[in-house]
């Protein structure tokens, strides 16, 4: 995972639900790259067709409230969104993001610093994010460790795929040593 | 942290303690819990591709999986097909026997419920949100994405951090035409739909403690609509009268300790309260039901349904309200009980000839108008009278469509009048 990610920035408000990221009727939606024409219909339309990979949202207070559906950071993920930013995550939605290895950053204050279309700076070793059009910036804790070991192995797929291999390569050796 | 600033523990701190195989936990700890409880619906049919991506061979305990098919049933469109086709062909692959595949259907969590597959002390996971439910048999339910959850099937036990906690107490008594749905409608207005993130919120108090657990349902289950990882009741008799005949493994009854620490407590009296409503479009906008009705709100569809009421009380209740009445004139009313088993029910007590000869549609028990992906969709200028637990833009099909949410009795009597109105003013 890079430690410095640059992009341009989408801004959304607060309160963004699930709903609003991928709306009801998609949940049948299994394939990702169906699902991303449909990221944000309600809460930002020009967004599918407008966006880049790299780019970089921006949100408010409670982004991702309501529903359990992986479907919106799914989305979000195939669109190539490369960090979410909110002042304040729900809390399905941030385990979603972290388990599939789409990178999702609390900052209190960040929204207030950010229009769309400006250049964010995310540097997580020090912990600070910065625009880049108008020079602020805000800090954030570090990353909970094993939070950053699920985001380095590219999600929950790959962590516990390892932890499975390991588990089986000890089983072998121990009937190979008896 | 207020309250009694012990060294005592919460419930929550008690259940992920057991969960963990630790003396104690501590709120901001991360823990690893092992599940007593996995439920998966449509959204698992997302579990079996990284599951097998993990390269996992088999599910941890085939016994401790239950799956429930509820938003498209039966399948209204191909995609939730796919769906039912994925997860039924892992089940039989994986031996998971615990499936209630159309015919014996139900909504996830009372499916949960009403089969007594969640137990005090559990930790449980389901994939929807509001599982949150199940923590009315005083356990820890919580909701998380599919991808977790397979990782849950191959290991049996996921991360959590342990939340702090927060206390409400209720006493007082509910007056006429009032329940628990306004109730937990006064708190998430109080609260708001963060006030609770990432916390557990317990119950307790006089008023809760005479709750029957259909209630102690409804309340737990909007504790989802506060931010909460998990809304939970201590087990009570009340709760083990209910589970003996069903449960499907051991209690482990647990309680928060006298001295337990919570970072917020909140005081509520009831007495006198009034019948609440959630208005659009977020279900903390909670004003008190006689003043929406006095701005005679017209509806176009009226909701009895959903995890949070549709329940063989409130369908009963709705029933004896809705005898000798009929549907206003140009509102559509849709009555969806939460369970085959509920069905049945109201078919042996004539309530699905009530509501029908009332001009009412009678579904079969599925998630139905809730979500806006199955049926009973609202048009851009519509509204919804619901008993449902969301009203967020475009949960019901169009974003602009408002949804007020209330009690199953203030649904039907909206529905009678075609207008928002207030049970009490009937009977
Ligand atoms: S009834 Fe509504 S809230 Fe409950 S599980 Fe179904 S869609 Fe979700």
């Amino acid at each position: 995972m890079e430690k410095v990610i640059e992009g341009r920035v989408w801004t959304l408000g607060r309160d963004v639900d699930t709903d609003q990221i991928i709306s009801g009727k998609y949940l049948t939606v299994i394939d990702p790259n169906e699902l991303k024409k449909h990221v944000f219909e309600i809460a930002l339309p020009e967004f599918a067709s407008g966006s880049r990979p790299g780019d970089i949202l921006v949100a408010g207070e409670n982004f991702g409230s309501g529903s359990s559906r992986e479907h919106a950071p799914q989305a979000m993920r195939a669109a190539g969104v490369a960090a979410v930013v909110a002042d304040s995550f729900a809390r399905i939605f941030f385990r979603n993001a972290i388990n599939l290895g789409l990178l999702a950053i609390e900052v209190p204050g960040v929204r207030a610093i950010f229009e769309t279309g400006e250049t964010a700076r995310i540097d997580l070793t020090s912990g600070r994010i910065r625009n880049e059009t108008t020079g602020r910036s805000v800090s954030f804790p570090p990353i909970p460790a094993h939070l950053m070991s699920l985001l380095e192995a590219g999600g929950l797929v790959e962590k516990v795929r390892r932890e499975l291999e390991a588990r089986r390569a000890t089983a072998t050796n121990a009937g190979a040593a008896r | 942290m207020t309250g009694a600033n012990g060294h005592g523990q919460s419930l929550a701190e008690k259940i992920l303690a057991r969960a963990s195989g630790a003396e104690r936990v501590v709120p901001g700890e991360i823990i690893e819990g092992s599940v007593d409880l996995a439920m998966m619906h449509e959204q698992g049919a997302q579990t079996v591709a990284p599951f097998h991506q993990m390269g996992a061979e088999r599910v941890w305990d085939p016994d401790r999986v239950v799956i429930a098919i509820d938003h498209w049933v039966p399948a209204s469109t191909e995609g939730a097909a796919v769906l039912h086709r994925i997860l039924r062909k892992f089940a039989a692959e994986a031996n998971l026997s615990h499936f209630y595949d159309v015919g014996q259907h139900g909504i996830c969590h009372q499916i949960l419920a009403e089969n007594g597959w969640v137990v005090p002390g559990d930790l449980a996971v389901g994939t929807d949100s509001h599982t949150n439910m199940l923590g009315a048999m005083g356990a820890f339910a919580t909701g998380i994405g599919p991808t977790e959850m397979a990782a849950v099937l191959a290991l049996g036990r996921l991360w959590l951090k342990v939340p702090t906690s927060i206390a409400i107490r209720v006493k007082g008594s509910f007056g006429r035409g009032v329940t628990a749905k306004d109730l937990v409608l006064r708190i998430v207005g109080e609260v708001k739909t963060t006030g609770a993130a990432y916390r557990a919120v317990e119950y307790s108090g006089p008023l809760i403690e005479r709750l029957s657990m259909p209630e102690r349902f409804t309340l737990c289950n909007m504790t989802t609509e506060m931010g909460a990882k998990a809304g939970m009741v201590a087990p009570d008799q009340t709760t083990f009268d209910y589970l003996r005949p069903i449960a499907k493994h051991a209690m482990h009854p647990l309680r928060s300790d006298g001295d337990a620490a919570y970072e917020r407590t909140i005081d509520l009296n009831v007495d006198g309260m009034e019948p609440m409503v959630a208005c659009p479009y977020s279900p903390d906008n909670v004003r008190p039901l006689p003043e929406v009705v006095r701005e005679h709100v017209r509806i176009d569809q009226a909701f009895l349904g959903s995890c949070t009421n549709a329940r063989i009380e409130d369908l009963r209740e709705g029933a004896a309200l809705m005898k000798g009445q009929k549907v206003a004139k140009g509102v559509r009313f849709i009555v969806s009980p939460a369970s085959t088993k509920i069905y049945e029910q109201c078919l042996e007590e004539g309530i699905i000839e009530t509501f029908t000869r009332a001009g009412a549609v009678f579904t079969n028990s599925s998630c139905s108008a809730c979500f806006g992906g199955n049926m009973g969709i609202l048009a851009p200028e519509e509204a919804c009278a619901s008993s449902s637990n969301r009203n967020f833009p475009g949960r019901m099909g169009a974003k602009e469509a408002r949804i007020y949410l209330m009690s199953p009795a203030a649904v039907v009597a909206s529905a009678i009048r075609g207008e928002i109105a207030d049970p009490r003013e009937f009977a």
